[in-house]
């Protein structure tokens, strides 16, 4: 078994025990990054010598009884709307091209002081809006299962990172989905906590009302550890929240005897995959099958959702992202006359058509005369959409849905109707709006041998049901990596056990043919093996 | 496409928004915003008479602190960003005549 096969709990421990060392770790992502980097683009920025000097540092330090934590020394990556001092910080936009912060976010900080080892910075959707992370000024990320297709987004690089094992786990950002969508189209594990639970000091603000860090790793255990390392209570934030509960790994049960699952009809119905659909009731069978009580109900407002979403996430962009005007950081325009035309100019060439369209639209619904009717309008559904959810959490105490209507779309296929990508959202937009805490666990593989993810909602502050949930379910799966993951040439043992694909062969040829060779001969490599691994390749046949 | 979205509304957005668009990117702009109008007006059918709007979903208030600095000089770290610099401070173009 490779290092790289081993969740962030697994080498922390290994770490502990002195079988390996932080520097080992980091350079086993590193080197996974160059091998498997250059095809799916996960990062935006790797920081090389600075991940190998700081796992020098931590592994002092554990070896002198200082860092005792299961996440001292393990690599990890962060999504580049996370601002770190001294490494350049973009959101994927021209605009933040040049960009070095001179302070690090909170959830940064909390890492650092478990001894996390970061190894750089990922690739999203510009500013984070958008789904495919196809809007990003440096080029899209691809999905690690299926190289053209997109990883989701908007933190997609983050996912896909975790998903190719070059990085350990990550971190991202979620304000209307975007880190357990693009969990699910990768086949990783994400968690939106509840708003407040994680500092937002150090993000840079999207929609800020609606706007979450959450971790995103290979397994739930991952996820909770994580999580609890990032909860902090900061004056900084004026949002922060003071919780008691974040000891989150004590959820790490299988036991949901009792558990009350509520199944939301509306959420099943025209639109939805049936390959995710049946997906996504197998799990819910496994739940029940171990002691949970699964009902459906009726949620109700979910087609408001998205509307509402969109008013409000698009009125605080606009005035979050008016920051962006040429004069203390970021691009400025070469020629302009005055001030004004200055901000114009550097606004309108630095900023990418979704972010534009997104500022136009949030300055119209907040300009006097539309403000009542569609600002206002869109907050008042919010505190019904709150309501219902309420409503629901008093009969249930988890709710299951998809992460999103398919799997992973491929290239190019999104951003030419945006109004389409946006409804791709309605299965995640409504927790953000609720603030509630939600998380995506890999459930299953499409025909296509693209992943399907399970998404977990819970009431707020009650991440530890969501997580206990995803817990027992993951006990009957096991995680599955992409061909792509595979470790080096001549490391023993296969990657992606469940899929049964010789990992060193694939990935050797993959490299040294390039992409579409590789793919072709993963193809032929797992032809003969497991049957998700079949119908991947099956599917990549067909596109050759 | 029941809105529709004028020139002077696309000018009046851009001009609240700091944008400037090309006639191209007009064109899109309105055939965009008026779909997305199209779509938010869904809202209308729902009755929220009544409802008080929810800008946040706890009830938060301001936090207060005594003004005291807390973070150290960071001046020649933050300048380094800036487009264009000198003598220690930020370059604008000129705005006073």
């Amino acid at each position: 078994m490779s290092i790289l096969d081993l969740t962030a709990l697994q080498l922390g421990q290994k770490i502990q025990a002195g079988d390996l060392t932080a520097v080992q770790a980091a350079e086993a992502a590193l080197e996974q990054i160059h091998r498997a980097d250059p095809q799916v683009h996960a990062y935006l920025t790797v920081d090389e010598e600075g991940a190998l000097k700081q796992a020098g540092r931590v592994q002092q330090q554990i070896e002198a009884g200082e860092l005792k934590g299961h996440l001292a020394g393990v690599p990890v990556a962060i999504k580049d709307n996370l601002c770190i001092r001294g490494m350049r910080t973009t959101c994927s936009s021209r605009i933040l091209n040049n960009f070095i912060p001179t302070y690090t976010a909170e959830a940064v900080i909390n890492l650092e002081k478990a001894g996390a080892v970061i190894l750089g910075k990922t690739n999203m959707d510009e500013f984070a809006m958008g789904s495919t992370t196809e809007t990003s000024a440096f080029g899209v990320t691809r999905n690690p299962w299926n190289l053209e297709h997109v990883p989701g987004g908007s933190s997609g690089g983050s996912c896909a990172a975790v998903a190719a094992n070059e990085c350990f786990y990550a971190l991202g950002s979620d304000t209307g989905g975007s880190i357990r969508q693009p969990s699910s189209f990768c086949g990783v594990t994400g968690i939106k906590p509840t708003y407040g639970t994680v500092s937002r000091y150090g993000l840079v603000a999207y929609g800020s009302s609606l706007d979450q860090i959450g971790p995103i790793a290979k397994d739930v255990s991952d996820c909770a550890a994580i999580l609890e390392a990032i909860s902090t209570y900061d004056r900084k934030d004026s949002t922060s929240i003071r919780r008691e509960d974040t000891d989150f790994t004590s959820a790490l049960a299988e036991d949901v005897r009792g558990l009350r699952i509520g199944i939301p009809r509306d959420y099943f119905g025209e639109g939805l995959n049936p390959e995710v659909r049946d997906s996504i009731m197998q799990a819910v069978k496994v739940l029940t099958d171990k002691g949970a009580v699964a009902e459906e109900f009726d949620l109700s407002l979910v087609e408001y959702a998205i509307p509402a979403y969109y008013v409000i996430a698009s009125a605080e962009a606009s005035s979050n992202l008016s920051r962006f005007d040429g004069v203390k950081y970021g691009y400025r325009a070469k020629e302009y006359q005055g001030l004004h035309d200055m901000y114009k100019k550097s606004r309108s060439e630095g900023f990418g058509p979704e972010v534009k369209r997104r500022i136009l639209l949030g300055s119209f619904v907040l300009s006097s005369g539309y403000y009542d009717a569609y600002y206002l309008k869109a907050l008042r559904t919010k505190a019904l959409i709150k309501g219902a959810f309420d409503k629901a959490f008093s009969r249930f105490d988890v709710i299951v849905a998809p992460a999103a209507p398919t799997t992973a779309p491929r290239l190019g296929e999104s951003l030419k109707d945006p109004l389409q990508m946006y409804l791709g959202d309605i299965y995640t937009i409504s927790v953000n709006l609720a603030g509630l805490p939600g998380m995506t666990v890999p459930c299953g593989l499409d025909s296509q041998g693209l992943p399907i993810g399970l998404q977990l909602i819970g009431d707020c502050f009650q991440e530890k049901k969501i997580i206990r949930a995803a817990y027992a379910f993951e006990q009957s799966r096991k995680y599955q990596s992409p061909a792509l993951a595979c470790a080096k040439a001549g490391v023993s043992g296969v990657c992606g056990e469940a899929a049964g694909v010789q990992a060193g062969e694939a990935g050797v040829r993959g490299e040294a043919a390039g992409v579409q060779a590789g793919t072709a001969d993963v193809r032929r490599d797992t032809g003969a093996s497991g049957e998700a691994a079949f119908a991947a390749a099956g599917e990549r046949s067909g596109e050759a | 496409m029941a809105n529709k979205i004028s020139d002077e509304t696309i000018e009046y957005a851009g001009i609240l928004a700091k944008l400037e668009l090309s006639a191209e990117e007009k064109e899109a702009a309105k055939k965009d915003m008026g779909r997305m109008l199209d779509y938010i007006d869904l809202l209308n059918q729902l009755d929220t008479e009544g409802v008080e709007p929810m800008s946040h979903v706890f009830p938060v208030q301001n936090v207060f602190r005594e003004d005291v600095v807390t973070n150290g000089d960071d001046r020649e770290a933050i300048l380094a960003n800036a487009p264009e610099k000198q003598d220690g401070a930020f370059v604008v173009p000129r705005t006073v005549e």
